[in-house]
């Protein structure tokens, strides 16, 4: 048997064409690779580009409709997508917490600024919301630029590593953005959101009694439960808003001097992949989400007055914790309240003062 | 928006023309696989050998352009829908329509059509289409 036909020129010149596509793939299989991972990056990077010029047409046309400026905002808005926050440095980190808080409150209030010159219309409400709104388009659009940024190195440097790190972490961005826009698309029309679900809970408890200001943007009631007072806390709503929970809780402390049996909070949680969501389950603990700052303040002053901490959770994931709140989610809010109620019972005695806080975005809940 | 906004897809043509050859060589090995049968002293073996030869090429060149075939933009921001529950407290009666903007929970709406008393919105949620649901 010859593998080389005696007959046939073209027979040898097909064998020749294979020997050498093997050849070339032995030494240029992994450029290959490369090639085939940057064509993924790069199909991928259309999508994320499609997903934030979406979030930035919907985030102007909805400033346009609710803010009713005369002039056009879209360069406004532009900028706006572009800004960034430059935290302190944690060279020295002892005291860290108070900058970091100052440079958040800073951009806070720079925010709600800009957001009133693109929209002079707009009332608290919406200007909560618009900011809000504005932030997930920003998202969307830092999302984008970095998945460019290693897109463009990749294809500059040609190095398989640095193509292979994003093209890992494709699957989990795409999940996020898909999370940024759904969030959009609620906070722009003011709907409740999955985080929501403690501010809700706290909401159920706190209507009907006498609220005030305990912290920016955070109100306090206090509710007669259970034959306890409770001083009940969440985030003004209904414009999208997280308030200040951790000093809430100081300030609720300070002014009864430490004399709470016990705190309770309640928030959705991170649910693992399997978990099923809107289970609610208990622990122990100061559980606020976000950056740090005011679980920071509120683990200092329990500490300070040695009150425990209970926490009660809803499991969700992170889809679901920043779109228009689930059928499942809303329905855990009785459970939930059930819960503290049985926490009451059970952790303190009657005629106790304790506290319950709600922590989450209060976007679409009122109280 | 500039040039640099949008990624060029330069390795297109490329991977494109690798898959051209590709197919052409899978072709020239059936032919040749035909020629080794049908000749006037046939040669199964190298028909055979002809043969895989080709197959091979054309899974290859398949899977390839399976690869390339760019992935249209879509992305799923179909309208969800958004329900509001409005609850009579006094006496239960319940409905519930379309999230409009302005709802949200526990505020207060339009009296109640049986028994006059202000009604309230007790929740607004998402419902999941069938194809979310895992
Ligand atoms: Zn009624």
């Amino acid at each position: 048997m010859s593998f080389v036909p005696e007959d046939g020129i073209l027979g040898l010149v097909v064998q020749i064409g294979w020997l050498a596509f093997i050849v070339v793939s032995v030494f240029y299989g992994q450029r290959l690779q490369m090639w085939t991972m940057l064509r993924e990056v790069g199909s991928s990077l259309t999508r994320f580009k499609a997903m934030k010029d979406w979030g930035r047409k919907t985030a102007i046309t909805v400033v346009k409709e609710v803010g009713k400026k005369k002039d056009d905002p879209t360069v406004m808005i532009e900028e706006f997508l572009e800004h960034r926050v430059y935290p302190p440095v944690d060279l020295d980190p002892a005291g860290i917490v108070w900058k970091l808080e100052h440079v958040l409150d800073v951009r806070d209030d720079r925010f709600k600024d800009d957001v009133k010159l693109m929209a002079p219309e707009a009332d608290e409400t919406q200007i909560f919301n618009l900011e809000m709104m504005l932030g997930c388009a920003a998202a969307l659009n830092i999302i984008y630029k970095i998945i460019r940024h290693y897109y463009l190195l990749g294809k500059k440097t040609m190095s398989l590593y640095s193509i292979m790190q994003v093209q890992m972490i494709l699957p989990m961005l795409l999940i996020e953005a898909k999370a940024y826009a759904s969030a959009l698309k609620a906070i722009s029309q003011g709907q409740p959101i999955g985080d929501g679900v403690g501010a809700l809970v706290a909401a159920k408890l706190m209507h009907g009694y006498e609220q005030r200001e305990i912290a920016k943007d955070t109100i306090v009631a206090k509710v007669p439960i259970e034959d306890r007072t409770a001083y009940v806390i969440k985030a003004r709503g209904p414009g999208a808003n997280v308030g200040k929970p951790g000093e809430a809780i100081k300030r609720v402390l300070e002014e009864t001097e430490g004399k709470i049996s016990t705190i309770i909070m309640v928030d959705a949680s991170q649910k693992l992949e399997g978990e099923k969501r809107g289970d609610v389950y208990g622990g122990v603990g100061v559980i606020i989400g976000g950056i740090g700052v005011e679980k920071f303040k509120a683990d200092e002053s329990v500490l300070k007055h040695k009150v425990p901490v209970n926490a009660v959770y809803v499991r969700e994931d992170m889809g679901d914790a920043i779109s228009a709140m689930r059928k499942e989610i809303i329905d855990s809010v009785d459970p939930a309240i059930e819960k503290v109620k049985r926490l009451i019972l059970e952790r303190t005695n009657a005629k106790d003062s304790i506290m319950i806080v709600g922590v989450g975005n209060s976007v679409g809940i009122g109280q | 928006m500039n040039e640099t906004d949008t990624p060029k897809k330069r390795s297109f043509p490329f991977s494109l023309a690798i898959i051209i050859i590709i197919i052409i060589f899978s072709i020239t090995a059936f032919y040749q696989a035909m020629n080794a049968y049908l000749s006037p002293s046939p040669s199964p073996a190298e028909g055979n050998y002809f043969i895989l030869l080709g197959i091979v090429g054309l899974a290859m060149s398949a899977y390839m352009l399976l690869r390339t075939r760019r992935v249209a933009p879509q992305i799923s921001l179909e309208t969800q829908r958004v329900s509001t529950t409005i609850l009579c407290e006094k006496c239960g009666f319940k409905k519930i329509q379309p999230f409009e903007v302005g709802d949200y929970i526990i505020k207060e709406v339009e009296p109640c059509p049986k028994c006059d008393e202000k009604m309230m919105i007790t929740s607004i949620y998402r419902e999941e289409n069938e194809k979310e649901k895992r």
